[in-house]
Parts: C-alpha cells; structure tokens; sequence
C-alpha cells in the first residue's frame, strides 16, 4: 500500500514560491488503480512523481508498506516501481525487447531470460513478440510504442507501476484500445496503480478511485460513482462537465433504484443482475425484448430476485438523470470559468 | 601532379607522418575532451570559463601559437601535436556538451524512473544518443587539424606542409600542388571515415555498453 501523509512540494521561480503540491494525503490500496486527475498545474504529476523520488517533498512523508521511501535506496526503489510516461519514453537506440527488459537488464538478469520475459510481456500488451521484439522504437506507431512502455513497466513483475499520462499522445481510437487493454491487463496482473491523466473519460473507465486535484490540493477522492452522485465541490461538477448525466447512468446500479419487494411475491419475466448499471441494463432490456408485465426484477449477487423495477421507474430514473445534465452544464461553464485554468 | 608520380616515396612518408601527427592529437583531444563535456553537463557552472577559454585559444593564429610553445615542446612534431589538440578541444568539448544536452528529456525522465544509477544513464543513454553530435565534433576538429598541420612543417613537424613550404622555397608550383591535393584528399576521406564509423557505432554501442 501506498500512503501519502501530508504530502507538500513548493517550488521558488523569480523570487515566488508556488506550492505544486499542498497537504495531499492519500492512500493507494493494494490492487488498486488511483487515477490522479485534474488540469495541468493541479500538481498531479508533480504528486505521483514523489513516489517514486523523481521529485522531493518539502514536507510531509510517502510509505511504501510502511516503510518512508527516504529510508530506502533510490536506485532500488525505482527499480521495484514500474514508470510509464507519455509517448512511452522508450529508448531510440534500443530495440523493442531491448526496451522492454532493461529493468531486467539493470537488475542482473542473464540475456536469455531477458529475453524470454520480454517475449512474453510483448504477447501481454497484444505485440506478437516475433514481429517486434528486433524492431526499433522509431519503426513503431504511436500507439504500439505506448504497449511497449507498458510492457516495460511490467517487466520486472513490480508490485506498483506509476503512470504519467500514459496515451495522451494518441488518437481517440487508439487510445481507447489501450484502455480497454490496460484494464484486462490489470485485471491479469492486478498492480497497484497511480495513474494521472487529464481526460475525465479515461479516469472513469480505469479508475476503482478518482482524486480530483485543483491548484495542489485533493478537491475529492472517491470511487467513480461518489464523484458523480455526492460531488464534494462545484469544481467536481464543473470539471466532470456536460456528460455527468451520461456517466450517472453508466454509474448507477441496478440495485440502487430497484424497489425491495417480499421474497414471497411470484417471479414472473426478466431478470436482471442488480450490479448492471442503468446503461447496461437498457441495453439488456432491449436485447430480451418486449415482456410481459409492467417491469423487471433485480437480481442479488446469487441471482435471487431481490427487487422489482417498474418500466415507467426505469424510464424517470434515466430522465431525471439526464435532466440533471442540462442543468449542471450551464453552471458547469460558470464556474470552469474561474476555477480551470485552459 | 607530376610530383606525386616523380616521388611516390616522399609523398607517401609525408603522408604518413601528417596522418600520425593529426591522429595522435585527435586522439588525445577526444581522451581529454569528451570526459571534460560530460564534466560540464554534471558541473554547470564549468560551462562558461571551459568554453569562452577554449575559444579564445580557438583565435589564436597557428604559427603564434606553435611560437608560443616552441620554448616548451621545442621545435618537432610534438609542438604540433600539443598545438593541434588545443585547437580541436573546443569543437569536441562543445559537441560533447551539446550532444548531451540533446539528448530527449523523456528518454531520460523514463532512464531515471527505471532507476538507471548516474553511470548506467551516461553510459546506457546519454552517450549513445549523443555520439552523433560528439562524433560530428571529432570530425570537424580531425577536417581542421589535417590543414592547420601542414602550417607545423615550418617548425619541423614534418607532414604534407613540408611540400608547400618546399614548393614556395624552390618557387615550383609542383610540390605546392600535390601537398595540397593529397591534404584535401586525406581530409575528405577522413571525414567520410568517420560519419561511416558514426552510422556503425550508433548501432553497436548502446548494445554492448554495460552489457551484463
């Protein structure tokens, strides 16, 4: 686990000081994938920076299992955190294997099994490694050079890997892909994950938690769905902007609009996992077809009925959460206005 | 070009000897030089006193300098051979510097979080991706040197100078014409030589170094 205790970091250009990072804590489970958002200059990368001691703290602490990251060796450090940095920071005059087994390569190991570790990462990020691992990075796309940075970030099976903005350098499609293929990585590998991004989709779909940062300073921490439902500031909605209403749908359950019913009533028609989200549900529902009856029942994690949601409920669950949209987007704009620099 | 078929065997001594004279002072500016660039990206306040005094000894007219360090090295080729590496210094010292400092930040800020220790970074990184430009200083010190050489036969260095100076005594262009040709041939081909070794080197040496 990582922790953040009080974490500051100031910086003194022409005589002014400007704190990057101001009174940040925050805890990284194990497993987990924390996704460090905000515009640039809230001090997110600054912050995930300090783990692995590319950056100083002025005060405050970062522990690694408990033990201050000061007290440890930084060299060693580094080497037990996976780094991903934009447009994959890959050594040009490496080849692709190269590349990704030199943590492999600076912790001793012998070429062989270099070599076999980087085979296999290479087939882990969906490069087939006889295509690529004697390419040099400049033949790569954008985007294959960015599975290589991953891959190399993996290489050394370290429990944390940091990512900087990983596939802020790629086309929307592409960097879609990586996100779809990042989470069935983790999903693999289950790392834990510091990853600042500035894209407010990407947070959302890789996320288990979102820290929201303004100006250094955590504005909220949560999981997707509580940044969504309880935002802790105007400058949550502000900065989440005009699909809020979109997202609240793709991040409300199932289980939390179903009406509770009693176990004894008869099941009749459809139904549906109560962990579907209102999006997923939809789709599901047009997928079954038109049944009988006026609604659906919600399923429980055993796929006991639990709960019954009328058709009109479901339809004024996902208008009300669009309505919400239109609103928030007016105000939104007000207050980007003043609190997001652009 | 008469000359050059009349005597193959001086042209060919004098030839030798300008080669040993250039090669030797490249040697020994690159085995100075390059440590004394990566010394300047470490320490940066080296920067300004290294290079304003590599280049004002830049200026400095050849036969002045040579007379300057007569009364040290005393008159020979190894007067030459000090003068030449103080004049290629500045070229290779300022490549170094610049080759490094070329090098991509992200390639570096990704060496660093990798935790490449500060020897594996130069080494694995900052050497390899600069030796284009430092290599590109080499040669443009090695291209001057082999002209500024042919200056050091008046204080008996020997080399190709020696024809020119023969040429200019005995007012007979022949000996003045090969000296002359053979140089810029010997320069031209050094200069090919080492962008050749540039193109094989950039793609050996990031490879083997630190290998293990």
């Amino acid at each position: 686990m990582i922790a953040l205790e009080h974490l500051s970091k100031v910086f003194t250009s022409h005589g002014q000081t400007v704190a990057a990072v101001d009174d940040v804590n925050l805890e990284v489970g194990e497993g987990e994938l924390h996704v460090l958002i905000g515009p640039s200059g809230s001090g997110k990368t600054t912050t995930m920076r300090m783990i692995n001691r590319l950056e100083t703290p002025t005060s405050g602490r970062i522990t690694i299992d408990g033990r201050d990251v000061r007290t440890l060796d930084v060299v060693e450090l580094r080497r037990s955190i996976g780094y991903v940095i934009q447009q994959g920071g890959l050594l040009p005059h490496f080849t692709v294997a190269e590349n990704v087994a030199m943590v492999p390569r600076l912790l001793g190991w012998k070429r062989q099994q270099r070599r076999e570790r980087a085979h296999e990462l290479l087939a882990l990020v969906g490069l087939p490694p006889e295509r690529f691992a004697d390419r040099y990075p400049r033949q790569l796309s954008g985007g294959q050079q960015q599975r290589v940075g991953v891959a190399r970030a993996l290489a050394a099976d370290p429990p944390i890997v940091l990512m900087d903005e990983p596939f802020g350098a790629v086309d929307p499609i592409t960097r879609k892909q990586l996100q779809r293929e990042l989470r069935r990585i983790q999903g693999e590998v289950k790392k834990t994950i510091v990853f600042v991004t500035h894209d407010i989709a990407e947070a959302f779909l890789l996320g288990d938690r979102i820290v929201l940062m303004s100006e250094g300073r955590v504005v909220q921490n949560g999981p997707p769905a509580d940044l969504l439902r309880r935002p802790a500031a105007p400058y949550v909605t502000a900065f989440i902007g005009e699909d809020r209403g979109l997202r609240a749908l793709a991040y409300t359950s199932l289980s939390e609009v179903a009406m509770a019913v009693p176990n004894a009533v008869p099941v009749t028609g459809a139904i549906l996992p109560g962990t579907l989200s209102l999006v997923e549900a939809g789709r599901e529902l047009v997928a079954v077809g038109p049944a009988n009856g006026d609604g659906f029942w919600v399923g429980d994690e055993v796929g006991n009925p639990s709960g019954y949601v009328t058709y009109r409920q479901f339809a004024t669950e996902i208008a009300e959460r669009l309505a919400a949209e239109g609103v928030v987007g007016e105000s939104a704009e007000a207050v980007m206005a003043d609190a997001v620099p652009r | 070009m008469r000359y050059l078929v009349e005597h193959p065997e001086r042209v060919l001594q004098l030839t030798a000897d300008h080669v040993r004279i250039v090669g030797i002072s490249i040697l020994v500016a690159a085995a100075i030089g390059i440590p004394i660039g990566i010394v300047v990206t470490r320490l940066r306040w080296l920067e300004g006193p290294i290079l304003t005094s590599s280049g004002v000894l830049y200026t400095v007219p050849s036969l002045a300098l040579f007379a300057i360090l007569i009364p040290y090295t005393g008159l020979g080729a190894s007067t030459a051979i000090v003068a030449l590496v103080l004049y290629s210094l500045l070229a290779i010292v300022r490549n170094t510097v610049a080759g490094i400092d070329g090098v991509p930040p992200a390639a570096l800020d990704a060496a660093r979080g990798m935790g490449m220790t500060g020897r594996q970074l130069l080494v694995l990184v900052e050497l390899p991706l600069a030796l284009p430009v430092i290599l590109a200083g080499v040669r443009l010190a090695t291209v001057a040197a082999i002209g500024i050489a042919t200056i050091a036969a008046v204080i008996g260095a020997g080399g190709l100078g020696r024809l020119i100076f023969d040429g200019i005594r005995l007012i007979d262009p022949e000996p003045i014409v090969a000296g002359t040709v053979v140089a810029s041939a010997l320069a031209l081909s050094a200069d090919w030589a080492l962008a050749r070794l540039g193109i094989v080197l950039r793609r050996d040496l990031g490879r083997s170094a630190g290998e293990g």
